[in-house]
């Protein structure tokens, strides 16, 4: 019999707040996490999401605070958070049951930004002896599994914005072949100077000042996209082992994913959506349904004209005519990257549970972007099947299927 | 289950600038390291790499793609483009929905991402940096998936693609990642590998940090020994090797030349320290002896074992504890040998480039050889197959890595039956 993957903690260190309570509570009241960038003039991007009142010492002992990060604080305050709410005690566990599986596409960049400072201005000898654990995209992986004595196989995966779901497919393959819990998602922290350089060489990023109409997917005059930082550790499990805890909370199946890349082109992504489609037919399929099961799609919502129209293709080749509701709650977080897609399926899962579907917030949301765009808090009793979408700079596509378990 | 063998494979490693070359270089055993050429290595402790003569325009790419890429991802494409060919896969009758790639690098573009911030930040002056003074491909840099993306375009792969990136590990991990797609039917093919071209002031002056790289700058060639008595740390290396990995019945039916079959794949973490390990090899033993298991053998059925054999004075006794431990007596009376010995050690690259030494070691009946390993260390007490090589009829290796943050892998690869 295959063994079920189920999501039974959610631990968010986000734009939208910390923890999953207030995570919720701000995104049903559409408080948007975009805000000015300080110090932006130079740059090209002027808006990003930010983690606010994150403090990070009350997380963290001063050793890892040293030997870390801020990409890697997030997703150990993180983890700590979703333990938490999954009430599971890992040292009370068999650590070869447990594992890491955590994904990155800008690592610790601000830690080797400070790193390569120094080298330079003052020499070999003031490097670091943590820079060669800090800044690598392994390191927060590393870390959460030393700290949590997690000793099953630990994965890394880089694939930019799809990274999320791609990391919680590996955990599911993970549990299938007998892991029993996993700590799975992603975070990032690309808000030092050097990371926002880098990222101003992305041809979508926008340019408007005005953080409320900086990144409006689907908006027949979208600008592009802000980034972000922060993002979501979830602690998935073995179905009849969360029953038999019994786990506080059982949010959502994951009955699903797939992945598949446009191989279009090394800078953009395929303007047909067609792989896009792909991926969530995919994921359906393995999950044992099809789009009419489909309840709500957590769309990727690239925010850059030539993105929302090959995702509006996807969606069009998946459901036909049917007008199913879409909802980019990303559009209170800016895109997160790897932490984007790890908090969408935090988004999905919560969605399940209450019932409620999480709004679209920016001003002047579109009435006819020819989709059902979620721009309020939908109360929708019956919410069943949630299809996660997520793309990655260069034509990266995954897809996750979330379900209601049918007791629940 | 589905089954997965490797059909074509490509090295570009330090002194060995194809499969063919790389395969002489290992066999032969003589050290392909040196005093760093790339920077003015003075001011470091370790002033010594194994580097890889590679000109990227040599192999075919062109200098819109030299322009792009940083050296990691120019590596990957390189020996991608020598394992595809050597597969004869014929790109026009693919089901290129059924293609993926899973590219291990533990550091990325990081040679692209220094020289670039040297460049907007005055020298390393500036905190806040300049974004008129930087190229346009930047955020390629950043994210290294980049690298994925260029693989899956250049193949037409539509299927999964993901770089993996677990540090010294990388390597092992992405083609064991490469055959977990294949068994679950996610792919019938997978461009599987990994690259790292780490040489780079940073990377150099980190290892220093903490002393791990090898200080003995006098005497290069000598300087990498692993499970010598006077080994004084690895030596840092770059290079890529590239695998196709291939669903069984897939290879078969077009009568592809099979290399041999992933038989095992398992990974631990050691939950102990970034980059400490304890002495007894406890979670490296375990991950050998689950693949061992999911390979279906028996410790006595191995004939040889490439060893993750850093150099560093912890590793190798860690290393040599956990095959004690894992394998028994068998242990002792099996070929083991490191080739970062001759190459150096290409952290994410290196656990690839071992998996091609033991595919070709396997379809070619010789284990190379440990190179430096002339005093006897009574805590590394193993066969490491000194200093030259062995004819050996190897139908089953296996293959170790260990790396920071606690994370050790092991592969089993094994002779098809009846090849």
């Amino acid at each position: 019999m295959t063994r079920r993957v189920v999501v039974t903690g959610i631990g968010a260190v986000a734009p939208t707040g910390l923890g999953v309570a207030e995570h919720w509570r701000n995104t049903l009241a559409s408080a948007s996490g975009i805000a000015p960038l300080p110090d932006a003039e130079a740059l090209p991007v002027q808006a990003a999401g930010q983690v606010r009142g994150f403090d990070e010492a009350a997380h963290l002992e001063n050793r890892l605070l040293v030997q870390t990060d801020r990409w890697t604080w997030m997703a150990l305050a993180a983890t700590e958070l979703a333990l938490a709410d999954a009430a599971v005690d890992p040292l009370a566990e068999y650590p070869f049951h447990l594992s890491v599986v955590t994904s990155s596409a800008s690592g610790g960049n601000a830690f080797g930004q400070r790193e390569i400072e120094a080298l330079y201005k003052a020499g070999p000898r003031s490097v670091s002896a943590y820079q060669s654990i800090g800044w690598f995209y392994a390191a927060s992986s590393g870390q959460i599994s030393i700290r949590h004595r997690v000793k099953g196989a630990c994965g890394v995966i880089v694939s930019d914005g799809a990274g999320g779901i791609d990391a919680l497919a590996q955990a599911s393959r993970l549990i299938r072949r007998g892991s029993e819990a996993v700590l799975v998602g992603g975070t990032e922290a690309p808000l030092s100077p050097y990371a926002l350089v880098c990222l101003s060489s992305q041809t979508t990023l926008s340019r408007e000042r005005d953080p409320a109409r900086a990144y409006r997917p689907f908006a027949p005059d979208a600008a592009g996209h802000v980034p972000g930082e922060g993002g979501a550790m979830l602690v998935v499990e073995e179905l009849r082992r969360a029953r038999l805890r019994p786990a506080p909370t059982v949010y959502a199946e994951v009955a699903g994913t797939a992945a598949t890349h446009d191989a279009h082109h090394h800078d953009c992504a395929a303007p047909d959506g067609r792989q896009l489609a792909r991926a969530a037919r995919v994921a359906l399929t393995r999950a044992g349904c099809g789009p009419d099961d489909v309840d709500v799609v957590f769309a990727d919502g690239a925010g850059d004209p030539a993105g929302d129209v090959a995702e509006k293709s996807a969606l069009a080749e998946v459901f036909g005519s049917r007008r199913v509701p879409v909802t980019v709650p990303k559009t209170m977080t800016g895109r997160l990257s790897s932490g984007g897609a790890a908090l969408d399926v935090a988004w999905a899962a919560l969605s399940l549970h209450h019932g409620v579907i999480p709004p679209t917030v920016y001003e002047d949301r579109p009435v006819a972007s020819g989709l059902d765009l979620v721009t309020e808090p939908r109360e929708a009793p019956g919410l069943r099947t949630a299809l996660v979408l997520a793309r990655g700079s260069g034509g990266f596509n995954a897809a996750a299927v979330l379900r209601a378990l049918a007791d629940h | 289950m589905r089954r997965s063998v490797v059909t074509g494979i490509g090295v570009i490693a330090p002194g060995g600038g194809s499969r063919e070359e790389f395969w002489q270089r290992i066999v032969g055993g003589k050290p392909a390291i040196r005093r760093i050429s790339r920077f003015d290595p003075e001011p470091f402790r370790s002033q010594i790499a194994a580097e890889c003569d590679f000109d990227p325009f040599a192999y075919g790419l062109t200098p819109q793609e030299v322009r792009r890429m940083d050296r990691f991802a120019l590596l990957a494409l390189a020996c991608a483009d020598e394992a595809f060919a050597d597969s004869e896969l014929d790109r026009s009758s693919l089901d290129h929905e059924r293609m993926g790639v899973s590219l291990g690098s533990a550091v990325g573009s990081t040679i692209r991402l220094e020289d670039e911030y040297v460049v907007a930040s005055n020298g390393g002056k500036d905190w806040v940096v300049d974004p008129t003074h930087v190229g346009p491909f930047l955020h390629h840099a950043l994210v290294p998936s980049s690298a994925a993306t260029e693989l899956a375009v250049r193949y037409g792969a539509q299927g999964p693609a993901a770089v993996i990136s677990t540090g010294c590990t990388s390597g092992i991990d992405a083609i064991g990642h490469a055959h977990t797609l294949i068994q679950d039917d996610e792919a019938d093919i997978v461009i599987a590998g990994a690259s790292d071209a780490p040489i780079s002031p940073i990377t150099v002056a980190c290892f220093d940090a903490i002393r791990a790289t090898s200080p003995r700058n006098a005497d290069p060639e000598e300087a990498s020994r692993p499970f010598d008595a006077d080994r004084q740390g690895f030596v840092l290396g770059e290079g890529a090797a590239v695998l196709i990995v291939e669903e069984l019945e897939h290879a078969v039916a077009r009568s592809a030349r099979i290399y041999c079959e992933i038989t095992g794949f398992a990974a631990r973490a050691n939950s102990f320290h970034m980059t400490g390990l304890r002495p007894d090899g406890f979670e490296l033993s375990e991950a050998i002896m689950d693949a061992m298991d999911r390979a279906r053998l028996n410790p006595e059925d191995l004939d040889y074992i490439s060893a993750h054999g850093s150099g560093t004075k912890q590793n190798d006794r860690h290393e040599t504890a956990a095959y004690k431990r894992a394998l028994g007596e068998a242990a002792r009376h099996i070929p083991i040998s490191s080739i970062k010995s001759v190459i150096g050690h290409s952290l994410g690259a290196i656990g690839s480039i071992e998996m091609a030494a033991c595919a070709l070691a396997i379809q070619r009946g010789l284990v190379p050889p440990t190179a430096n390993l002339t005093t006897a260390d009574p805590e590394c007490d193993l066969d490491y197959t000194p200093g030259v090589a062995r004819e050996v009829t190897v139908d089953h290796a296996l293959s170790a890595g260990s790396g920071f943050g606690g994370f050790q892998s092991a592969m089993v690869f094994s002779r098809l039956e009846g090849k």
